[in-house]
């Protein structure tokens, strides 16, 4: 249902993509693992519309939107929770979640999709009306995933959701990425806690400055030597 | 006699608020200051002028098209001159010489239509009763000037509190790469708040003309510079902060004319303005003001 065709993707001098090509289809969750500055968060960024590609195509349900704006690309379906969470800190954490919900207009399932946030997330309904930059990291990590589920989107994009997080709660929110996509969201998830991503994924590319160097079933990708001895430490 | 000063001051503050509050808001959201802010108070002095002079329209209808006129000419400096040079990624700087042109546009095709005289509205526009309120003597037309502004400025903070669009002014405001994966329309609302912004700059040019009772074409210089001064004071982008702001600036003003000397008006409003900055840098409400994105 996404598909990357050849992309690349330009910051000034800098190149960043050199020719990705990878898909997410439906029901998936597929990997992006790679060292620091591999290119992982740019490649979300394109697909989101945040960077425009300068060569190559995104596909989403064979509709090219390479050029279309973020907002245009989120109202379609494609919302990520990007890196170090970006919350909106001077606003509520319950206006967090509705402005989740900011491309919706069906305002009554608005309030009941806020009631299963909350039920997933029991700390933010203790902390709904407090201002979002006073959570606690993971808490904010639950926000964010939270918002981004508030626009009940078709693909997930995630950006290392295991940020600075302790071990405990990574773990918690590794299995509610579990849940979310049994409940039927692809989910594309970057990582630098290459083994998490991997056990939780369907498949995976490994990213390299700028090119992808190897995409295989997790699973294989887990018992890869070189994905052993470049990312898991092994 | 210094009640009746209160008086004054509550209804310069009004006005001075409500012109800084548009201010504020757009550098909140755009970071950019607009220095044609001045020139599109002018713009609503005269809508509302003609409005009343040559359509006799009565006070809500001439306080509407004020709006309407300001609230266009902000959307179309948008338009025109700021939001290109956000595309642009250009300096901060840039947009706010661009509104430097605009402003300078805009007042000397005013001067060229209007010349240089003042204008008036007709006498009897606002009957000139006046009531006792807890002991001070207000006016008809400083009861409509504050009740008019604070009622704006109600209206204003309900709409980014409570409602949609206004959550979505907010949240650009804090960071608008958060906001476009959010879904929301940055460029639009970069926009809608010129629009609005300047809507309420044209209500307080209106207001102000009425206040006075003379309306030129020069009039947006001195608004710009306390206008300035009145979000520095109260904090770059802070709405409350212009609001106390405008408050401070009023009375100052009116107390200095009243017991010292209208000489030293300016030098003591703004010789107040330095000591408020020394001892709080960031303006009165003001936080240190980060954005990533
Ligand atoms: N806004 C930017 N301007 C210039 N260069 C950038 C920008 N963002 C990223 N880069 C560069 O592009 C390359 C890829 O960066 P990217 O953020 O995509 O890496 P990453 O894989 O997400 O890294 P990390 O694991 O550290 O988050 C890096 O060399 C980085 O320095
Ligand atoms: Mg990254």
């Amino acid at each position: 249902m996404l598909e990357l065709r050849d992309i690349y993707t330009n910051y000034d001098h800098i190149r960043a993509l050199k020719g990705i090509s990878l898909t997410v289809r439906e029901g998936e969750i597929v990997a992006l693992i790679g060292a620091n500055g591999a290119g992982k968060s740019t490649t979300l960024n394109t697909i989101s519309g945040i960077v425009k590609a300068a060569k190559g195509a995104v596909l989403y349900n064979d509709k090219n939107i390479t050029k279309s704006s973020t907002h245009s690309i989120v109202k379609g379906g494609i919302v990520q929770v990007p890196e170090g969470r970006a919350i909106l800190t001077t606003l509520k954490v319950i206006e967090n979640l509705e402005l989740g919900a900011f491309i919706r207009k069906d305002s009554h399932q608005i309030k009941n999709d806020i009631e299963s946030v909350f039920s997933r997330f029991p700390i933010l309904e203790k902390r709904a009306n407090q201002l979002a930059g006073t959570l606690s990291g993971g808490e904010q990590q639950m926000l964010a995933i939270g918002r981004a589920l508030m626009a009940k989107p078709k693909i997930l994009l995630l950006d290392e959701p295991s940020m600075g997080l302790a071990p405990l709660v990574v773990k918690g929110i590794f299995g509610i990425i579990r849940e979310i996509n049994r409940e039927g969201t692809s989910i594309l998830i970057v990582e630098q806690n290459a083994r998490m991503a991997l056990q939780i994924s369907n498949r995976g590319y490994v990213l390299e400055t700028g090119r992808i160097v190897l995409e295989d079933s997790s699973a294989s990708l887990l018992t890869n030597k070189k994905v052993i001895e470049a990312y898991l430490g092994g | 006699m210094f009640l009746q000063q209160i008086a004054n001051a509550l209804a310069l503050s009004a006005v001075y608020s409500l012109f800084a509050i548009g201010f504020t808001l757009i550098f909140g959201v755009l970071e950019v200051i607009t220095l044609a802010h001045g020139a599109v108070f002018m713009m609503g002095a005269f809508a509302g002028l003609i409005a009343v002079t040559k359509f006799n329209a009565g006070l809500a209808s001439t306080l509407l098209v004020s709006m309407i006129v300001s609230g266009l000419a902000g959307y179309l400096i948008d338009l025109i001159a700021v939001g290109p040079l956000r595309k642009r990624k250009f300096h901060h700087l840039a947009p706010m010489i661009a509104t430097i042109g605009c402003a300078t546009i805009i007042t000397s095709t005013y001067q060229g239509i209007f010349g240089a005289e003042a204008y008036r509205f007709p006498f009897d526009f606002v009957p000139s009763t006046s009531y006792d309120i807890v002991g001070i003597q207000l006016t008809l037309l400083q009861l409509i000037i504050i009740g008019i502004s604070l009622f704006l400025m109600v209206v204003l903070i309900f709409f980014l509190n409570k409602t949609r669009w206004g959550k979505a002014v907010r949240a650009v405001a804090e960071n608008p790469r958060t906001a476009a994966l959010l879904g929301i329309p940055v460029e639009q609302v970069f926009r809608l708040t010129m629009s609005i912004s300047s809507a309420f700059g044209g209500a307080a040019g209106v207001l102000t003309g009425l206040n006075f009772n003379t309306i030129h074409t020069f009039m947006g210089g001195p608004i710009l510079h306390r206008g300035i001064a009145v979000i520095i004071l109260g904090g770059m982008g802070d709405i409350r902060g212009a609001m106390a702001g405008g408050l401070i600036l009023g009375f100052s003003e009116i107390l200095s004319v009243a017991y010292i000397s209208s000489d030293f008006r300016d030098a003591i409003s703004f010789g107040l303005l330095f000591l408020i900055l020394l001892v709080r840098p960031s303006g009165i409400f003001g936080k240190v003001i980060e954005r990533k994105g």
